[in-house]
């Protein structure tokens, strides 16, 4: 069974009502996930990585449209009635967000809502609840767990909080754990502690982990592979090694150059990507990257570009892989 | 109050009064303590001391860079630099002006120094047009509203938007870079001379911050600005900056040219924010994070170093004395630590 696929994502379509007419936010995403693997959707706003991640768990408005074939650990999440779905979310799959002091509740101690997700799902004491919210306390490491089971939210700092919001996406013991930007509010010094716990509670449960976010360093710290997305789509995937060193994508390529960090020389100008993301109610014909890539040619506003596979179990959606590779090796070396 | 009187002529030669070695802006024993004072009916509350006894100098056309983890005061530092809230004490010398004396009246002084912030749609009125927000610094000050009007074209033209396009457009008809690119040309209006950007491109996305920092140098070249630049991201500030600055808990721990802070840091503090970045190699990712734990809260900080608690090269000396800022390498690179002072007696120095 350890072959057996925790996310199987193909042709994932979401379409949320615009102003004239529906906006598709995600178009055609397949995604694959086994037991025990990490994979980091990477992209800017907008470009339907976290729209991607929330269908999972179907957690749009009921007034979005989602087409394609979602299953999590066997089970069809588009199908599912309302009470199966919340059977799902929490035993199987859970969730956590970029703002641990929204997503708690306020007037609650922390403790208490730990204990309360866990009660909803298993017939456990109020006793037993309360040793499990503990042990996961001492689980995500938060100094002296049994006082702060009786913390408001409010009492915790932003790095206690977000480790505080681990344990109770973990309380119901999932398969598959999706994390939105969980760490983008942090400092840096409390971020890499954050992507520790993380990377050690995935090793240590065998989770399966989509995660979002928009700092290819953040990616590299946490993935096993990555998947960079543009207006909607996949452009490319791969293992994050090959993303990393041989990006074929141009849009993957752009963001790695235009980094500050790989700026020759203080003062110098970067090398930015031109343009801006495009309107997803106004996507140009063809190639969405086209209007902003230094590669592109008539072909390229004829049709969407097919996925093209440009390494080992790493494939770039461009027509011109073979340009971009060594354009991209001339500009590293 | 000047009103009536019109803009300074850009970059010209009567506004830098000092020369070229005297410091743009010198800060000397900023002081800023939050929180309730003792009164005649009400007891002292719980003092949040968010500045506390800061001294640098930014010296003209220069980029000073100013790191540190939330709560270790680089934006109230901004602020008291603004007059956007007073200090405790201290002095602030614009070009060797006091600000707020007769010399320099804080009109005055705002026409030099003004600033960008972070959160790029809270910082414009949702009820102005592009146009009106520029030109509204022009306006107060004096300009017609032609020539207000003229300006903000102008400044459009310059941040990247083309004027007949974007003018008559309200802010959230633009995206986040536009808008920061619109927050730039209206702290461009007065024509200021230093110009402080409180994480001004961290909420942007990736590929639109590498433009926005492009147009930054290009700016700064192009007006003779000075900046300060406050950011989190250690990278960003590496390249922007000539010198950097990094804060702890109301101080500085460390202030020194941006190449040799970066890659000798001297303070250990700036050393593990430097190994608290995500790694770029996915054959070298981080094993162990450098400091456990949150930022402490500027509520009552330790006594001694303030880095003492988290540091991994503390000793007993640390937990009683304070260090200072004493020089720690080439050029004015000092830092607050004793590893640094060869006479501190640090076990560590004798290994």
């Amino acid at each position: 069974m350890s072959d057996a696929l925790m996310v199987d994502v193909a042709g994932l379509t979401v379409d949320f009502k615009g102003p004239k007419g529906p906006i598709r936010a995600v178009d055609g995403v397949n995604l694959h996930l086994k037991r025990g693997e990490t994979v980091a959707l990477l992209g800017e706003s907008g470009s339907g990585k976290s729209v991607t991640l929330r269908s999972l768990m179907r957690l749009h408005p009921s007034s979005a449209r989602i087409g394609g074939k979602v299953e999590v650990d066997g089970r069809d999440v588009l199908k599912l009635s309302s009470r199966e779905l919340a059977a799902l979310r929490g035993p199987i799959v859970s969730m956590i967000f970029q703002d641990p002091g929204l997503a708690f509740d306020p007037v609650y101690r922390i403790g208490d809502q730990i204990m309360e997700a866990v009660r909803r799902h298993e017939k456990l004491s109020k006793a037993e609840a309360r040793a499990r919210a503990l042990a996961l306390f001492e689980r995500v490491r938060i100094p002296s767990p049994d006082k702060r089971l009786d913390n408001y939210p409010h009492e915790m700092s932003g790095g206690m909080r977000q480790r505080a919001m681990i344990a109770l996406a973990l309380a119901c013991r999932p398969k598959v754990l999706l994390a939105d930007e969980p760490t983008t509010a942090l400092d840096a010094t409390v971020q890499i502690q954050v992507l520790l716990l993380l990377r050690e509670l995935q090793r240590e449960l065998g989770l399966a982990v989509v995660f979002v976010t928009h700092d290819i360093g953040v990616a590299v710290e946490v993935a096993d592979r990555i998947a960079v997305m543009y207006a909607g789509r996949i452009v490319e995937m791969g293992p994050a090694r090959d993303v990393i060193r041989e990006p074929r994508h141009p849009y993957t390529q752009g963001l790695l150059l235009s980094r500050a960090s790989h700026a020759p020389t203080p003062g110098a100008r970067l090398a930015a990507i031109p343009g801006a993301p495009p309107d997803l109610a106004d996507l140009p014909p063809g190639c969405s990257f086209r209007p902003r890539c230094g590669h592109a040619i008539d072909d390229c506003a004829e049709v969407q570009p097919e996925a093209v596979s440009v390494g080992a179990a790493h494939f770039a959606r461009c027509i011109r892989t073979r340009t971009t590779a060594e354009a991209y090796e001339a500009v590293v070396a | 109050m000047i009103i009536g009187e019109p803009a300074p002529p850009p970059g010209g030669p009567t506004r830098d009064r000092g020369g070229p070695a005297q410091p743009l802006l010198s800060v000397k024993g900023l002081i800023k303590h939050f929180g309730q004072k003792k009164g005649f009916l009400t007891k002292a509350g719980p003092v949040v001391r968010a500045v506390d006894g800061v001294d640098f100098d930014v010296a003209k056309g220069e980029t000073l860079g100013i790191v540190g983890e939330s709560g270790c005061g680089k934006s109230t530092t901004a602020r008291l630099v603004m007059q956007i809230i007073n200090p405790d004490a201290g002095e602030i010398l614009f070009d060797g002006e006091a600000v707020g004396s007769q010399a320099l009246g804080l009109n005055a002084f705002r026409r030099q120094v003004q600033m960008v912030f972070q959160d790029s749609y809270a910082s414009l009125n949702p009820r102005l047009t592009v146009e009106d927000t520029i030109a509204f610094g022009p306006r107060v000050h004096g300009a017609t509203r032609r020539a207000a009007a003229t300006r903000a074209h102008d400044l459009l033209h310059r941040v990247g938007l083309e004027p007949a396009r974007f003018a008559g457009r309200y802010p959230h008809e633009l995206s986040g870079g536009q808008r920061q690119r619109v927050n730039i040309a209206r702290a461009l209006a007065l024509d200021p001379r230093l110009l402080i950007l409180d994480e001004a491109v961290s909420a942007l996305d990736k590929s639109v911050e590498a433009q926005v920092l492009n147009l930054l140098l290009d700016l700064k070249d192009e007006f003779g600005l000075t900046y300060m630049f406050i950011s989190h991201d250690l990278n960003v500030v590496r390249f922007m900056s000539n010198r950097v600055m990094v804060m702890y808990l109301g101080k500085v721990a460390e202030f020194g040219p941006s190449e040799a802070l970066f890659e000798t840091p001297r303070h250990p503090y700036t050393g593990a924010l430097l190994a608290s970045m995500p790694s770029m190699d996915p054959d070298a990712r981080t094993e162990v994070a450098p400091l456990a734990g949150d930022p402490p809260n500027p509520i009552n900080p330790p006594p001694g170093c303030r880095f003492n608690p988290r540091c991994a090269k503390s000793a007993a000396l640390c937990a009683h004395q304070e260090p200072t800022l004493l020089a720690a390498g080439e050029g004015d690179h000092r830092a607050a630590c004793w590893l640094v002072d060869p006479s501190s007696g640090h076990p560590r120095l004798a290994a």
